[in-house]
């Protein structure tokens, strides 16, 4: 049976929540302004470049370091309240899952509405946390964005506290679902860079086939090198990749108890089979000579659509056992 | 970049072989196959196992799979297969010749991880060899010029005794887990060292408990069998293939595989919650208390429960479904008892209206058939058709539509004793026939249609129980639907997939990596060169050149 103050710790959840979407907009407001100011700053490094150029006589490009330059003469002030918009949105947010935990009296994970609000949680969690480890503050536009959204497109999910079904009264519930939203977390920061990584490849390959690009106007030369974004796309997606393995041989334990069978090929696990099939091919492709690069890139891209079609058409439209988005 | 793979180096025995294709492999000369046999077979072999043919397979394997999560499947949902069969008649056989409905058990399917499989084995094969060898290997010479390699650094040492420098160096390189070697050549002094060689294999325990997970379950599947059962409270079930209502064996399980237990429901548990609640009406906390009894006679009690599958004689038996089993008694004119039964009617919807059939085939002028709907909380709908509005019984209603004729059973035609076919038949109540269907309560009896005799809804309530506080939740029997499955190869699978982990876990974060520390004398001290070299992806290896020179410089200037 339900805790009493179910329903209003359950009422002071959606709120909190949806105040944490409002400052997540506010903070990808805050990024975005940030990153059209890297884009100015690298007008300004062009002029100082030029200056070198003159100066020195060597190449433009030649000049450009591999990993950003950290004397790119931008203010990161906007970035900086982006960041703290977002620990504050991140911490509603987190209150937000606290509650209808409390609320439910159990962890809230158990249907689509708090799949989201959990998956998202990690997302930020994860991000926030990488932070302290290096800056990619460049990303932050595009995650709390993606947060934003699918936070948003989870209102559309809501439904109230109900008591468990059986099935989901098992350990491996928290255990699975958890290390999914982990790994989910991981494989968008690889998916961001992955992103980033070619559209820095095009202007690479462009500047070197017109040199007046190379100094445009343009933020993506305020960050890494293509090589280094590669490189640290392979590194959150090699993360996430054992995440996602540790998820498909959880959910089979579980499958095993609840089902009678741990693999059946319902929709929900061939999906995840699919995804993990992707990534390991990611992965090989970065081994394979003439796979490196753009065209490893695409995989990652493609393995990243896949994992969230998976939470989202194929919760809501492929018929299968995983009945537990709590929609009718 | 430090992090990058390097061709700085030749491939040494100590590197990990790799497909002709790899990144760090070297580049083989394009040579067209030599026109024999022997030469077409390696090179389509080298192909097949080349990283190119297993990535391309990958992600055939990744595309290939998807169908099956489109089309229903036979395998996981069989009367999905029937319903788009009769939704979609024209397609249908063009997709079923597709093996759209069995994709997983279908020629393409399996041809792809038939193939990624052989591929598998075919590269792993080589390089286990190889890298057996190398675990014995020493660390490679060290280069002439250090200075070419990325992550390099030079210290000068003023009176420094190069030997003790050297020593001390290949000490620490030691104690941080590396595998190290002196060479010394021209007049300077150096160690090589090399650590990671779990990495390779790593590597290779990951891909081979993945050839491992798959022969599991292929041999697995030939000795594994699921049977289906019900049993209804107080009933006992005795586990021979008599028993099984359905039963899917593996080619080679033995005819007397199953072990001889018997199983009897002592009572089926199950909770609802209240009206007025949220999720109100929902089933949950289902427990079948079971009495299993061996062949010696030995008794335990134990429950089957969602979630805890109960393990008996190395089977595991599910709760797969559960419901009400209405005990039906009928008599003839005559007040002779010819039919007598607890009849497992089958749900169908959430609050329990459930559907079932009696067979009376002897006993009466004519065979006749019962097609009953039982409803735990009966109410009427405004059409005035009956419901059930809770899953629980607080108002127990069974009606019951009576057939005669021909049943269509004495021909030996298998029929499902769930259903009734009712042509050759004539319907004497309920529907059309302007008679009213026949309408109990537990306890109740009705005369049958044409003084044929009487139907009894049998109250099962126990005796002596207080009526004020059972009302009717004890009227009715109820039954579980069990399955029962038996695959030794389950443990295997398991410590296949846990090896995989652990190897990628150690192939994926373990760096490869070599070190060299270069002493050349000078005058009254030396110079001390430190390299690195990444074997690999490893963003830690220009750190970790640094720390090992500050470490050494340290270990220098404490004497
Ligand atoms: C069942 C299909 C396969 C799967 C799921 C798979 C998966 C993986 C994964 C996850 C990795 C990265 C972890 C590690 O380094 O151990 C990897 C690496 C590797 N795999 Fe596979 N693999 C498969 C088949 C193959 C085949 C057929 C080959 C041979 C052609 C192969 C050769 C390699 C090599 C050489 C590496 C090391 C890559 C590197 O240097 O980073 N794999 N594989």
């Amino acid at each position: 049976m339900l805790p009493d103050h179910a329903v209003a710790l359950d009422t002071w959840s959606v709120i909190s929540l949806w105040t944490a979407i409002a400052v997540y907009a506010l903070a990808f407001i805050a990024y975005a302004v940030d990153l059209a100011r890297r884009s100015e700053a690298s007008v300004r490094m062009k002029d100082r470049r030029a200056e070198l150029v003159a100066a020195g006589g060597g190449s433009a490009l030649a000049e450009e370091p591999a990993g950003g330059d950290p004397a790119v003469p931008h203010n990161p002030v906007m970035a900086r309240i982006g960041t703290t918009l977002t620990w504050i949105a991140f911490l509603l947010h987190l209150a937000a899952a606290v509650m209808r935990g409390i609320g439910a009296g159990r962890v809230p994970w158990s249907n689509m509405y708090e799949f989201a609000m959990m998956g998202t949680l990690l997302v930020t969690g994860v991000y926030l946390g990488v932070l302290f480890w290096k800056d990619l503050r460049y990303l932050g536009a595009f995650m709390t964005g993606l947060v934003t959204v699918l936070l948003g497109a989870s209102s559309m999910f809501y439904v109230e506290i109900t008591p468990l079904m059986d099935p989901l009264k098992s350990v491996w519930l928290v255990i699975h679902v958890f290390v999914a939203s982990l790994a989910t977390a991981f494989l968008a920061l690889g998916f961001a860079l992955s992103v980033l990584q070619l559209l820095q490849a095009r202007r690479e390959r462009r500047a070197v086939e017109d040199e007046s690009l190379a100094t445009k106007k343009s933020l993506l030369r305020t960050l890494p090198s293509a090589e280094a974004l590669e490189g640290l796309a392979y590194r959150f997606a090699i993360v996430g990749f054992i995440f996602w393995t540790f998820t498909l041989i959880a959910g089979s334990i579980w499958a095993q108890d609840a089902w009678g069978r741990y693999w059946g090929f319902d929709t929900k696990e061939v999906w995840t089979f699919i995804i993990w099939v992707l990534y390991a091919g990611y992965i090989h492709a970065r081994a394979t000579r003439g796979w490196q690069g753009t065209r490893s890139a695409w995989l990652s891209i493609v393995g990243f659509v896949a994992v969230l079609f998976n939470f989202t058409i194929v919760n809501m439209f492929f018929e299968g056992l995983h009945a537990y988005s709590g929609l009718e | 970049m430090s992090n990058s793979r390097s061709d700085l180096t030749q491939n040494s025995s100590a590197d990990p072989r790799r497909p002709d294709d790899h990144v760090d492999a070297s580049p083989q000369p394009v040579t067209q196959p030599k026109l024999s046999l022997v030469g077409w077979l390696r090179w389509a072999w080298r192909q097949l196992t080349s990283m190119r043919t297993a990535l391309v397979l990958l992600l055939l394997l990744a595309v290939a799979a998807i169908p099956g999560s489109i089309f229903p499947q036979r395998m996981a949902n069989p009367n999905g297969v029937t319903q788009w069969e009769s939704d979609n008649p024209d397609l249908f056989p063009v997709l079923d010749a597709l093996q759209l409905f069995d994709v997983y058990s279908s020629a393409w399917f399996s041809a792809i991880y038939l193939l990624l499989f052989v591929s598998l084995i075919g590269c792993i094969l080589p390089r286990t060899k190889h890298h057996l060898g190398a675990l014995r290997s020493r660390p490679p010479r060290t280069p002439a010029r250090l200075a070419r390699l990325a992550d390099h650094r030079v210290e000068e040492a003023e009176d420094a005794d190069p030997a003790r420098a050297i020593e001390l160096a290949e000490k620490r390189l030691k104690r941080q887990g590396y595998r190290t070697e002196r060479y010394d050549q021209g007049g300077s002094l150096s160690v090589s060292a090399e650590r990671g060689y779990l990495r390779e294999t790593g590597n290779l325990v990951f891909h081979a408990s993945l050839v491992g997970i798959l022969v599991a379950v292929g041999v697995g599947g030939q000795f594994a069998y699921t049977g289906q059962s019900v049993i209804t409270e107080g009933t006992t079930f005795v586990n021979s293939l008599l028993n099984y209502s359905s039963m899917n064996k593996g080619r080679l399980v033995a005819d007397d595989a199953l072990a001889p237990y018997a199983m009897t429901l002592d009572s089926f548990d199950v909770t609802y919650v209240p009206a007025g609640e949220n999720g109100a009406g929902q089933a949950g906390d289902f427990s079948a208390n079971v009495t299993v009894r061996d062949a010696s006679g030995e008794e335990s009690e134990d429950a089957v429960r969602v979630n805890h599958p109960l393990h008996v004689y190395g089977d595991a038996i599910y709760l797969l479904g559960n419901g009400y089993a209405p005990t039906i008694v009928v008599r003839d004119a005559d007040g002779e008892i010819i039919y007598n039964e607890s009849v497992p009617f089958l749900p169908q919807d959430s609050n329990m209206t459930s559907l079932g059939v009696v067979k009376i085939p002897d006993g009466l002028d004519e065979q006749m058939g019962l097609v009953g709907f039982f409803y735990p909380t009966q109410y009427e709908l405004a059409s005035g058709a009956f419901s059930s509005a809770y899953g629980d019984l607080v108002n127990p209603v069974l009606t019951l539509n009576v057939y005669v004729g021909d049943l269509g059973i004495d021909d030996g035609t298998p029929r499902s004793v769930y259903t009734l076919d009712p042509t050759g038949m004539e319907q004497l109540t309920g529907g059309e026939t302007g008679t009213d269907s026949i309408e109990l309560s537990p306890g109740e009896t009705m005369d049958l249609p044409n003084g044929q005799g009487t139907v009894e809804f049998v109250d099962e309530t126990p005796e002596g129980a207080d009526p004020a506080e059972v009302g009717y939740t004890e009227s009715v029997k109820r039954y579980v639907s069990l399955q029962v499955h038996h695959d030794a190869s389950t443990i295997w699978v398991l410590t296949f997939a846990i090896l995989a982990v652990l190897g990628l876990l150690t192939a994926l974060f373990i760096p490869r990596r070599r070190i060299w520390v270069k002493v050349t004398p000078h005058g009254s001290g030396a110079t001390i060169e430190y390299a690195g070299l990444a074997r690999g992806e490893d963003p830690a290896i220009a750190r970790a050149v640094d720390a090992l020179a500050d470490q050494h410089g340290r270990d220098l200037r404490a004497g």
